[in-house]
């Protein structure tokens, strides 16, 4: 018997004759922050619709805390919080208002005041919905995703079309979710993001599973050789590939006597590896 | 390993609210009303619309054709009062949910709300409320309107203002189901006004709304009988016309019991439908 939190077994979804999602396993553990990482069209969504009890599967066991959410009743989707991509929010209320609407719907909601300062629009609480920007409607869209006290987020795409300053923002903002005990689940199609939040990760490219594990060691990138680059004395730059970089750089040591010019030991950037799992390796 | 245990075994210690009772459909369906009436009236324009539209067409069509109805005691102005009084409550009941719940689940507001412990009863709750006080309004606006205008007299004893009230109540919950499974059927919130204006449009014409019913044609009013429109216009002619004008009704009577008949089916009918045919996502979104 494992903790996990979200079990995938087999999941498989077809749109009109194409394999959207084939044969789909994941297993995510309580307490942490899960990244699903793909191409456009490579089944992310698909996948985290269906975990969020949205769409049907043809085929392939899921379980989201210990129930089917294709089955699931009000109480599962109490313990569940899901942040759209869409501004759905409605326009004519303000944050204040909204954010207190949906925290009427739980069982035991979180405070709103201190929901809406967590996602910091304490500022904006008394304006309307349809005047705040892209990205402070995004955050409105979290307050509603957490309001619920939920032991499971579910984030699509969160952070797209966000300035780079939301983004860290928005990330400091998942850290301090998952410090609290919540465990978290994102797609995304930036790569930075994933190495900066996720504890593990799951690449999914034409709708399977290419690769599991934490971001510094995914593909087998922390066994991956090494790449170390030198100059000689004329100036040439060279570089050398090795699965030991160490021995490489004693042997220059050796024959420069001393500082070797412009030296640099490179590893595969997880965007090496991605790009490599996902079959579209500049090569 | 049974679903049981797995629920157990996931369920986290610090965050069991199951002993926390979910709250009732009912008491949501309240909250969600209070916020759809204030959504309402935060949309000014929507707001004069609303009201003024069944006052504007009385205004016209009883200046237009204002005279006697022979043999009836009254005029035609009043006969408008009537009819516009129920193609008003079908208005802000079929005609605005059928419309704002199209474009509702294209802007994916109906999947959030799903995506919530809210119980779907509390959203068609919500919304009953919203037509039931915007209804009430319009028809009060409506009526002021008429009796001073059009001299059409108001109900004087408790009985003439209990049929009023239970055709208001019956005829608006109808229509607003209808409303809400006609919702279903555009496919894209650009659509909606289309789809829903077209069928009500055609309704008013052969209900009897803006042409007197002794002249609309049999089998169209024929097609009209089976839905609630003609029989709440026929019910609030009994309410604000003299007697003798029953004599201008098809039945030679207002047929009180049949209207209440039809009007209730609509309700029981009007609520499997959406039962069985509502759906939270616009198709598109599978």
């Amino acid at each position: 018997m494992t903790d996990d939190v979200v079990r995938v077994r087999g999941l498989r979804k077809r749109y009109g004759g194409v394999d959207a999602v084939n044969g789909v396993d994941l297993g995510i553990r309580r307490g942490e922050v899960f990244g699903i990482l793909g191409p456009n069209g490579a089944g992310k969504s698909t996948t985290v619709e269906i975990l969020q009890g949205h769409r049907r599967r043809d085929s392939g066991e899921v379980t989201v805390l210990g129930q089917d959410p294709g089955s699931a009743g009000r109480r599962w989707r109490s313990r569940v919080g899901i942040v759209w991509q869409d501004q759905s929010a409605a326009a004519e209320l303000t944050v204040a208002e909204t954010v207190r609407h949906f925290a009427r719907y739980y069982p035991r909601p979180r405070d709103p005041a201190e929901v809406i300062d967590l996602v910091g629009l304490t500022d904006k609480a008394g304006s309307r919905t349809k005047a705040l920007s892209g990205g402070q409607r995004r955050r409105l869209d979290v307050a509603l995703g957490v309001i619920g006290d939920p032991e499971l987020l579910l984030l699509d795409e969160p952070t797209t079309g966000f300035d780079p300053v939301a983004r860290r923002q928005f990330w400091s903002l998942i850290r301090s979710l998952a410090d609290e005990g919540t465990t978290i689940v994102l797609t995304t199609h930036y790569l930075d993001e994933a190495e900066a939040l996720t504890d593990r990760l799951a690449v999914i490219a034409a709708g399977k599973v290419v690769a599991e594990g934490e971001a510094g060691s995914l593909g087998g990138r922390a066994q991956a050789g090494a790449t170390v680059h030198w100059a000689e004395p004329d100036g040439t730059a060279r570089s050398e590939r090795t699965d030991t970089p160490t021995r490489t750089v004693a042997e220059l040591a050796g024959r420069f006597d001393g500082e070797i010019p412009r030296l640099r030991i490179t590893r595969p950037t997880l965007e090496d590896t991605y790009l490599r799992l996902i079959g579209s390796e500049d090569k | 390993m049974t679903a049981g245990t797995a629920a157990a075994a996931a369920l986290d210690p610090a965050r069991d609210d199951s002993a926390a009772r979910l709250p009732t459909a009912w008491r949501l369906g309240l909250l969600r009303g209070a916020m759809e009436i204030r959504m309402f009236f935060r949309l000014r324009e929507q707001v004069v619309f609303t009201f003024a539209f069944p006052i504007v067409f009385l205004f016209l069509f009883a200046s237009i054709f204002h005279d006697d109805m022979a043999n009836t005691g009254s005029t035609a102005s009043q006969y408008y009062v009537a009819s516009m009084t129920a193609a008003g409550i079908m208005s802000t009941s079929f005609q605005s949910l059928g419309i704002s719940i199209a474009i509702e689940r294209d802007d994916k507001v109906l999947r959030r709300l799903r995506g919530t412990p809210m119980p779907p009863a509390a959203y068609f709750l919500g919304k009953i409320w919203l037509v039931l006080v915007t209804g009430l309004l319009e028809t009060a606006a409506l009526l002021v309107f008429g009796a001073t205008v059009y001299d059409v007299d108001l109900p004087s004893g408790a009985a003439g203002w209990l049929t009023l009230g239970w055709i208001f109540v019956l005829g608006i919950t109808g229509c607003a189901l209808l409303g809400i499974a006609i919702s279903s059927v555009p496919k894209s919130g650009k659509s909606a006004t289309s789809v829903v204006v077209l069928p009500f449009l055609v309704l008013q014409f052969i209900s009897g709304v803006y042409i007197l019913i002794d002249t609309v044609p049999n089998w169209m009013l024929t097609i009209g009988s089976f839905f609630p429109l003609k029989w709440m216009c026929q019910g609030l002619r009994g309410v604000f016309l003299p007697d003798a004008a029953a004599a201008l009704e098809p039945a030679g009577s207002w047929e009180y019991g049949r209207i209440a008949l039809v009007l209730g089916a609509w309700c029981v009918g009007g609520l499997v439908l959406c039962l069985l045919t509502f759906r939270w996502k616009s198709r598109s979104d599978g």
